[in-house]
């Protein structure tokens, strides 16, 4: 939704087939690019200049008579409301905490998988089911049948471990919506750091073997520093999705009890269909992109240092 | 894998250490059997659940033995017309809008690149980190002002500017892989641009394209904040009938398990087939 150039890369080293480039090959290179880039710019950019400018503006959907400049002070509101406050924390927690754990587990189930046994790829085609669960599906069946107090399962195997219908959305919200973020994202960490792992070369593997190293040893020295790119790859593409959960929160806890699941995008949401307030929810979203801008110029340029790495190693 | 030598070498091994060795494989071979068990029990469950007679569904403890009965599934299709029409619509023509602006746009990053072609790549990915919520209330009056709120263009329209970036990125990808000598040897026959996309570089990533495909699908299938914002009921999409199929009151555990796997079990089918492509497909076409 805005430009990043700049940020983007460091400066080529290797173009990919280098060749002399005239005046009227340059628009022939240049002409299959347009239209896409024409339309991201259209799609992407003008929502964002539209948002820019009602961010000054006071203008609610129920109240006749349109929008009308008011300076700065959707922007007051904004940074003096506990609402935005709240909202960005949780998102931080509920993001950080998904990914992190998520990645954990990627990591532990990809060395699992990494092994020979018996129906490997029926284990492998078990766990990545729930990354290709519809989110709201994965969100209304885990509010109802999984968590419910009076009929869940989740309560039911629990029962030998002394937990008794427990209502895990009233109790726990925020947990129980992160579990459900994790339940579908560690699918997506374990392929990334599975493809990294089968692409380790073998005989590395074999001579530290050789030279009596154990598998512990070997795993800290020679594969984790090794899948470091996969696990960076993977928590940048992680956050970039699970900070826009919606679903999970408008489905199973609404944002509450009270606003202790209220995120980012809830609170978006709700800004714009329950308080009808466009400025508001327009000057939110700018302050939104701009912090997105600084993590993102972070994470692109960790990104950049992925993409090379992978481009020299090619 | 290539874990042949190793085996090789091992199976002359002695004796008990050979058996340790096994027992250990077998070990860490149930420890995997329960956790993808435990992973997949969700999704086992609704499924279970949604041949459930509703008074069945909500019991304790669970019922695990009941008879089964497909009368969700007849409410659940009695219902689901004009969602699943919306859902295909956007879905279908989102796709196809991303394969014909992603399949130029990739290959004037790849094959003939232009000149700042890493600048370009960059700018696409980076639309994909901006919070489309941040724009929600805007894109609404947008959409109102321009007629095309609770509309399937709408969608098909923003669908595709989600997926196109990760669409450029890994289509690129696959264009890479496309043997410089066969570029030069078309080139030497005379054959212009037109007809080297043609006849040598779309046979050749048409599998590429496959799977960059079902990733779109996949994503514009499952996108429901875009839907619920901007659509009522001409547009309103199999997310949306999941929500619709959770009544105020009364039992409804059976009904919405039948919707869910309805909603589902097309993308998880779809996902199990491609799995292998998923993941280069998932890691942007960085990782092959």
């Amino acid at each position: 939704m805005t430009v990043l150039k700049g940020v983007a890369a460091p400066p080529p080293k290797v173009e990919v087939r280098p060749r002399g480039v005239s005046r009227q090959e340059a628009w022939q290179r240049r002409l299959p690019l347009l239209p896409a880039l024409i339309y991201i710019v259209v799609v992407t950019q003008i929502p964002f200049l539209v948002t820019l400018y009602y961010s000054f503006q006071s203008y609610f959907w129920d109240i006749p008579g349109g929008a009308h400049f008011n300076g700065v002070s959707n922007y007051k509101t904004v940074f003096t409301s506990a609402g935005f406050r709240n909202a960005l924390e949780r998102s931080v927690i509920m993001t950080a905490t998904a990914v992190i754990v998520a990645m954990i587990l990627g990591v532990a189930f990809a060395v699992l998988l990494d092994r020979k046994f018996l129906g490997r790829s029926v284990v492998r085609t078990l766990i990545i089911t729930p990354f290709l669960v519809m989110p709201a599906a994965a969100a209304l069946v885990w509010a109802g049948p999984m968590l419910d107090p009076n009929f869940g399962l989740l309560n039911y195997l629990l029962q030998p471990f002394g937990v008794h219908h427990v209502a895990w959305l009233s109790t726990h919200p925020l947990g129980s919506v992160i579990v459900v973020m994790i339940w579908q994202w560690t699918p997506f960490m374990m392929l990334i750091v599975l493809a990294g792992l089968q692409s380790q070369p073998t005989d590395v593997l074999e001579a530290a073997k050789v030279d009596g190293a154990g598998a512990l040893a070997t795993f800290r020295e020679l594969t984790f520093p090794f899948l470091r790119p996969y696990i960076e790859l993977g928590i940048l593409l992680g956050s970039i999705y699970l900070v826009n959960v919606f679903d999970q929160v408008r489905l199973m806890t609404n944002g509450g009890p009270g606003t202790v699941t209220t995120n980012l995008p809830f609170y978006l949401y709700e800004q714009v269909n329950n308080a009808f307030d466009v400025g508001d929810a327009a000057a939110t979203g700018v302050v939104t992109v701009i912090l997105t801008i600084i993590v993102a110029t972070f994470a692109l340029r960790l990104f950049a240092q992925v993409f090379q790495a992978q481009e020299e190693r090619a | 894998m290539s874990a042949v030598p190793l085996r090789a070498r091992r199976s002359r091994e002695p004796g008990p250490q050979r058996v340790r060795e096994i027992s250990g494989r077998v070990g860490w071979g149930i420890v995997a059997w329960v956790v993808g068990i435990a992973f997949f029990l969700p999704v086992l469950w609704m499924v279970i659940t949604a041949f459930k007679p509703e008074s069945a569904a909500e019991t304790w403890p669970p019922r695990f033995t009941f008879s089964p009965t497909v009368s969700q599934f007849r409410l659940v299709f009695s219902g689901w017309g004009p969602y699943v029409t919306h859902s295909v619509i956007a879905t279908v023509g989102s796709t196809i809008l991303v394969l014909l602006l992603g399949v130029p746009a990739a290959y004037a990053l790849s094959v003939h690149p232009v000149k700042h072609w890493r600048d370009g790549l960059f700018f696409f990915i980076s639309t994909k980190m901006l919070p489309i919520v941040a724009v929600i209330g805007p894109l609404y009056v947008i959409a109102l002002k321009t007629q095309l709120l609770d509309s399937i263009w709408l969608l098909i329209i923003l669908y595709t500017a989600m997926n196109l970036p990760l669409a450029i990125w890994l289509i690129r990808s696959f264009m890479l892989e496309v043997p410089s000598e066969l570029l030069e040897a078309s080139e030497l026959d005379g054959a212009g641009r037109i007809r080297e996309i043609a006849e040598v570089i779309l046979p050749l990533v048409l599998p590429g394209l496959a799977s960059t495909a079902l990733i779109c699908v996949i994503f514009a299938w499952n996108e429901l904040f875009l839907a619920l914002n901007l659509t009522t009921t001409n547009a309103a999409t199999m997310p949306m009938f999941l929500i619709s199929s959770v009544p105020q009151e009364g039992l409804y555990i059976a009904h919405l398990s039948a919707a869910a796997t309805v909603a589902s079990v097309p993308v998880i089918i779809v996902g199990w087939i491609a799995q292998r492509s998923l993941v280069r497909g998932l890691a942007l076409g960085a990782i092959k």
